[in-house]
């Protein structure tokens, strides 16, 4: 049930980088900021677990702004309804939920990981790569376990880098870029101001560890538990043995909240304006759920987003330039890992493609559209609510994800019952 | 050193750091299955950030707990399966 | 699609209902076409709750329904997995004595008929149904009852349909009917002797002065939770609230799914024919549950939706020829018993077109009463 109802000036969605940015720059302009995270902690996925698990300069720079920003923040929040007329959403606490008014929304929801389904990913120890990094900073010890780590994307070398320096074994990072794609990309970052330290740590760090371009993982031992993972790169095909399988193709941005908004998106994510406002009135969006574009564009979204909801536009505009830069390394990461043809037979006919439901590829072909999917097959029907198989659809079949019904996440029935009902007059 | 609490996994009871996951307790106790699926496969965490619904758990009899997202409280009983 | 295709029979919507009746006619040996705009039981066929009910609020409900209970019974055998007929029984709730007077009333009135039905008391209600609050005077358990998914069993009779030679014609809508020529919306036309509109309040849109209106509902979801309830649940209240024609009511209504899952409701508006959640009476509709069944509140919530019941004043259906147009037959204003009568309303509608004897008297739903009635 519904308890106290709150109201605040500028209500912030998401407690990484790009709403970090937002709550700081907007409560340096004078705003009241309420930072709504459904995470433990905040710093987001990328500076998950706070300080102690996020070292570099600048993550402790925006804890420390934040810190004394004077934002309210609330984790563990769940936000599982919203009404952009009454400019409200529901959020869900542990045990209990408030309705929470504002003056102007910032999504910054940030993204999740996309996961291409091939035999054997549903086995235990089949992780995704932030997935087991979330994981380990949540108190997984790793010392001495064999990680395999696969998919595509710059986190790959983040995570094995960060796996090593928990005494783990990587014997391989699969990349399935082709290394055509990839060494143009390396000298960008190489010569990519800020970057540069970045490039050469990973090298470093991955001195013993092998990666591989053109390469991909095919199959996990089918049994109850993970032993060891198949890969192919070009004509060879090999086992590689493991005791977890780190594995995924990029990221997807988080749209759901936005969409049950009534926001306009793109392909790419939610659409936004030069002030990071979406096609709604009131709401602003930043970082990944815009698109995926990595850390630096997140802050710069972020801080935008931040200016402009208070009303500070001169400032935000000052900050067009950086961002213009940090799209075009986004735009240059993802024609660096875009993803290959050959990823979308790696299912095959019996291979599950929704987890909550357990859905095969076979009963999925024949479906033209995802609402056949869903009432047809169940796919998308469970808890996740397509957040896992919704993306994987798109990939191999085309079909794209119908509209978005509250819960926006599953929540307590109890949450649904509004107890007041706040009728603002038309 | 961090302090230490103790929860029990499928009636065995084990020490983590305060702060600790519950799905890195599990892991922790040595189980790999969180869940059955529907169809009776087993199943352990995917996404590691509450999205995935994988890693579901009872917790002190509650069902479908996400314990990837729930941090361990001293005295906790966990049940995976 | 060949723009000179010909038929006998062509149905338009394929919901429960279409899909029963291309069915029905398929396997008479008509040659049959389906034509659905957008997707196999995708309208309120997926919107319901999918329970299989007798109902007594007339003789003509009473045997249309039960009528379809055997029916239902006769295709269980054969229904795949994925349909998830369930013969769980339905469970109608006194709360009060005043309201176990009407469970007694009931049961006289059921066991006349045949229909096997069982009294239970406060304590065998609550051994029966445990999560039910405590106190409730008794319940009236109709053992005949049971539950399916709608979706997959229209899927599957569309399926058995296109086995005996039905078209199905997917992703096309029918813009009008004149004499007997039908235009898509691609501007093909098809030719058919005979036309069925099944595409519940939509009908509308294809025949004048139709007496129906749609009737908004709304139904929550929750995770799987083995044995919270066994039977569908329903408040004696609801007789009252769903009977109102005028008024929003909402009523107590849980479904066990065999999935584990609950389907949770119910609720009814007239006048609002906006698709989205209101939350005010999603409200309303979980306070009453609620109040029956407290252990409700911590369950968790996966989705909550809408869909359109297709209402007629006198809450019976219309299946039989439309007034002035004798070729075109309606099969819709099924309000909240299209998937139970959905397989009658195909048998009525072949006895009608094959010259048969109908196994029950199809006066009373016949649409030219309702034209008799509104004018």
């Amino acid at each position: 049930m519904t308890e106290a109802r709150r109201t605040v000036d500028i209500l912030v969605v998401g407690a990484g980088p790009a709403g970090m940015a937002a709550a700081v720059r907007a409560r340096e302009s004078g705003r009241g900021v309420l930072v709504l995270d459904d995470n433990p902690a905040p710093g987001g996925q990328i500076w998950r677990g706070g300080q102690e698990h996020s070292p570099s300069a600048r993550a402790s720079s925006w804890f420390a702004k934040m810190a004394a920003s004077g934002a309210q923040v609330i984790a563990g929040a769940r936000i599982v309804d919203g009404d952009a007329k009454r400019q409200c959403l529901t959020v869900e606490m542990p045990d209990s939920a408030f309705e929470v008014s504002y003056d102007k929304l910032i999504l910054a929801t940030g993204a999740r990981e996309l996961f291409l389904p091939f035999p054997g990913w549903t086995i235990p120890g089949v992780m995704g790569v932030g997935g087991l990094q979330a994981l380990v900073k949540s108190g997984l010890p790793v010392t001495g376990k064999r990680i395999v780590v696969a998919g595509s994307g710059p986190l790959l070398l983040a995570a094995a880098a960060y796996f090593r320096a928990h005494g783990a074994i990587v014997p391989i990072v699969a990349e399935q870029a082709p290394v055509s794609r990839l060494a143009p990309f390396a000298s960008r970052l190489a010569k990519h101001p800020g970057k540069l330290f970045q490039a050469a740590a990973l090298r470093l760090a991955l001195h013993r560890s092998r990666y591989r371009s053109s390469c991909w993982a095919i199959r996990a031992s089918e049994t109850e538990r993970l032993e060891s993972v198949q890969l192919q790169q070009h004509n060879r095909v090999w086992l590689e043995p493991c005791e977890y399988l780190a594995v995924a193709y990029g990221f997807i941005s988080n749209v759901e909240l936005a969409v049950l908004m009534q926001c306009q998106t793109g392909a790419a994510g939610v659409r936004v304006n030069d002030l990071q406002e979406t096609s709604q009135n009131q709401i602003y969006c930043a970082g990944e759920c815009t698109g995926i574009g990595g850390v630096d564009l997140s802050i710069i979204e972020g801080e935008i987003a931040g200016y402009a909801a208070s009303g500070r536009d001169d400032l935000a505009g000052n900050l067009f330039k950086k961002r213009d830069k940090a799209r075009q390394f986004a735009a240059a990461l993802e024609s660096a890992f875009a993803l290959r043809d050959e990823l979308r037979s790696l299912a095959d006919a019996g291979t599950i493609i929704c987890r909550c439901e357990d859905v095969t590829r076979e009963r999925l072909e024949p479906m033209r559209s995802w609402r056949s999917a869903k009432l047809q097959t169940r796919c998308g029907m469970g808890p996740c609510q397509g957040r896992i198989c919704g993306p994987i659809l798109e990939f191999l079949l085309g079909l794209h994800p119908e509209s978005v019904r509250p819960p926006v996440f599953p929540a307590r029935v109890e949450t649904l019952l509004r107890q007041e009902e706040e009728t603002r007059p038309t | 050193m961090a302090e230490m609490i103790s929860l029990s996994i499928n009636g065995v009871s084990i020490r983590v750091p305060a702060g600790t996951m519950v799905a890195a307790a599990v892991l922790i106790a040595g189980e790999t299955m969180f869940r059955r699926s529907v169809s009776g496969e087993a199943r352990g965490p995917l996404c590691g950030m509450g999205v995935c619904f994988e890693c579901r758990v009872t917790i002190d009899e509650a069902p479908h707990c996400r314990s990837c997202q729930i941090i361990c409280r001293d005295g906790m009983k966990v049940r995976t399966g | 699609m060949p723009s000179a295709a010909s038929f006998d029979i062509a149905v338009v919507g394929a919901g429960i209902v279409g899909a029963a009746c291309a069915r029905e006619f398929a396997e008479a040996g008509l040659r049959t076409a389906l034509i659905e705009a957008e997707a196999i039981g995708g309208g309120a066929t997926a919107a319901g709750m999918g329970h299989l009910a007798v109902m007594d609020d007339s003789e003509a409900q009473f045997a249309l329904t039960r009528y379809s209970q055997v029916l239902w019974k006769e295709l269980a055998a054969e229904l795949p997995a994925e349909c998830e007929y369930l013969p769980c029984g339905a469970m109608w709730i006194a709360a009060d004595e005043e309201e176990m007077a009407e469970v007694h009333r009931k049961q006289r009135y059921y066991s006349e008929r045949g229909v096997p039905v069982e009294v239970l008391d406060t304590s065998s209600l609550a051994d029966a149904e445990p999560n039910l609050r405590r106190g409730m005077a008794g319940a009236l358990l109709l053992k005949d009852d049971s539950v399916v998914y709608p979706p997959c069993v229209a899927q599957f009779l569309v399926a058995q349909a296109q086995r005996d030679g039905a078209t199905l014609i997917l992703g096309r809508r029918v813009m009008r009917i004149d004499g007997n020529t039908a235009k898509l919306d691609d501007g093909s036309i098809l030719f058919s002797d005979n036309f069925v509109l099944a595409n519940g309040s939509s009908a509308t849109s294809l025949v004048r002065d139709l007496q129906i209106q749609p009737r908004k509902g709304h139904l929550v979801i929750t995770d799987r939770y083995p044995r919270f309830v066994r039977h569908q649940i329903i408040e004696l209240g609801y007789l009252k609230s769903a009977h109102a024609t005028r008024a929003d009511s909402v009523a107590f209504n849980v479904q066990p799914r065999s999935s584990g899952q609950l389907l949770i409701g119910s609720s009814r508006q007239f006048g609002n024919e906006e698709a989205g959640v209101d939350g005010k009476i999603v409200s309303a509709m979980l306070q009453r549950a609620f109040e029956y069944m407290p252990g409700l509140k911590k369950l968790s919530a996966i989705r909550t939706w809408t869909g359109f019941r297709a209402a007629t004043a006198d809450k019976l259906p219309l299946i039989g020829p439309s007034p002035g147009r004798e070729n075109v037959y309606l099969a819709t204003g099924h309000e909240g018993l299209g998937i139970t009568t959905s397989l009658c309303t195909a048998k009525l509608l072949g006895d009608l077109l094959l010259r048969r004897t109908p196994v029950i008297n199809i006066a009373p739903y016949l649409p030219d009463r309702s034209y008799a009635v509104h004018g």
